[in-house]
């Protein structure tokens, strides 16, 4: 397996990004901040408006490094994309799966079915550990309601019908995720899932590495020749990474819901690194947003075992390892594609 | 792994220089620079062969000298360092 690289996260507004032979250079001023081969480097988020010289840009494209650009509190703004790289046949595969609504619900399904399996879990978990503490009465109760619509899944027969079971289970999921917050209830609450902007603290921390996570999928599935914005249950839409998301639905519980629990129950975040707008707006601080940067890097390093491939790897990886299986079953290597689950 | 590459290149000569700088070029495209004429490699080994190739045609065999400390995969801790300039974990986190 592949080894999983780091990601460099530029913070610092003013700094300029360049390049000197095979190295990453940061620059504040005339000053340099820092230099590291690109060659350690998997990926580049800068936080910002900072700018990089277009040597860089070409480094980044040649070596598979992908550079995003977020906004200060995480918003994506855009990345950049190299030469098309990988099979034209495989992406063609990808376009023509695509435009077959009953090929492509198929896949859409997997999606589902793992997303649904993996909120499941994540409330299973809970329960197990925390049994006692939480409102056990009525996790219990979504997840029964989880059950029901993932064995509607098999039975649905337009895409449609697949949106509301998703909606349904993503209502019935963060219904309860605030059963799942022991510690710091005061500061930390999720009543529902809300963005653009997200109105509490909660939502503004899981925004976030929603972010962070889709910068990671878009990369594998560019990586391993897949085209991140021809998806088969998002539906296309103009700077839209659908595929991206699609493949973001099975991963988000266990990567991201579960980080983002783990930081406010061992308080490894406050309150105090949230920091509210004008508008209702929660964004993250500074030191807020560093210490959950902290925490993913050190997260995606923890090794699992991939319960389909059977071998160790860092959750980092995940997203590729899934864009690989993805490419195999397009390719019609496999007769499925094996969504992730993990206990 | 990480390899840590030292070198002494002579410089009496023009030429000599010339090598300095083109072994330092080389080096600083494999790893971070943690002293003068010390760096810290973390390359898997395809890398890591390319690096000594190119170092090893730049060289001069009779008046320089280049060593290679292989600290492997669990280098943490094997590296303790004193004082300033502390240096980055390439492994760790890196926010600028």
């Amino acid at each position: 397996m592949r080894k999983l690289l780091n990601t460099l996260y530029v913070t610092t507004p003013e700094s300029y990004l360049h390049r000197d032979g095979e190295n990453v250079i940061i620059k504040v001023g005339s000053e340099e901040r820092f230099r590291i081969p690109v060659h350690n480097l998997e990926g580049i988020v800068c936080f910002g408006y900072m700018s990089a010289s277009p040597q860089l840009m070409r480094l980044c494209s040649d070596k598979n490094v992908g550079l995003s650009f977020l906004t200060p509190y995480g918003k994506f703004l855009g990345r950049v994309n190299g030469r098309v790289k990988g099979n034209v046949l495989l992406r063609r595969t990808q376009y023509r799966i695509a435009d077959n609504i009953e090929e492509s619900l198929d896949i859409a399904k997997c999606f589902i079915a793992g997303k649904i399996v993996n909120c499941r879990i994540v409330l299973g978990r809970s329960i197990r550990d925390h049994g006692e503490v939480i409102g056990y009465e009525k996790i219990r109760c979504a997840d029964n309601l989880l059950i029901e619509n993932l064995m509607k899944i098999d039975s649905c027969t337009t895409p449609d019908t697949l949106r509301g079971i998703e909606g349904n289970c993503a209502k019935f999921y963060f219904d309860v995720l605030d059963e799942l917050i022991l510690k710091q209830k005061n500061d930390f609450f999720i009543r529902e899932r809300n963005r653009r902007p997200p109105r509490d603290n909660m939502n503004s921390l899981l925004s976030f590495l929603y972010t962070l996570l889709a910068h990671d999928v878009e990369s594998a599935l560019e990586t391993v020749g897949l085209d991140p914005y021809v998806g088969f249950f998002h539906t296309d839409r103009p700077g839209r990474a659908s595929l991206a998301l699609d493949m973001m639905e099975e991963l988000r519980p266990f990567i991201a819901d579960r980080l983002a629990l783990n930081l406010v129950n061992l308080q490894q975040v406050c309150g105090d690194d949230f920091l509210k707008k004008e508008g209702g707006g929660i964004l993250l601080t500074d030191k807020g947003r560093k210490s959950v940067l902290a925490a993913w890097q050190k997260r995606k390093q923890d090794e699992i075992t991939h319960p389909y491939l059977d071998e160790k790897i860092p959750i980092g990886l995940l997203p590729y390892v899934q864009s690989l299986l993805m490419a195999r079953y397009l390719r019609g290597d496999i007769d499925g594609y094996p969504p992730f689950f993990m206990n | 792994m990480m390899v840590l590459v030292t070198y002494d290149v002579n410089t009496e000569t023009p030429e000599g220089r010339r090598r300095l700088r083109q072994v330092a070029r080389e080096c600083v495209n494999y790893g971070q620079r943690v002293q003068n004429s010390v760096f810290e490699c973390l390359v898997d080994p395809a890398q890591f062969a390319k690096l000594k190739h190119s170092l090893n045609s730049i060289m001069d065999k009779d008046r320089d000298s280049i060593r290679f400390y292989y600290l492997g995969a669990n280098w943490q801790n094997r590296v303790e360092h004193l004082g300033n300039k502390t240096g980055y974990d390439p492994e760790g986190l890196l926010v600028a």
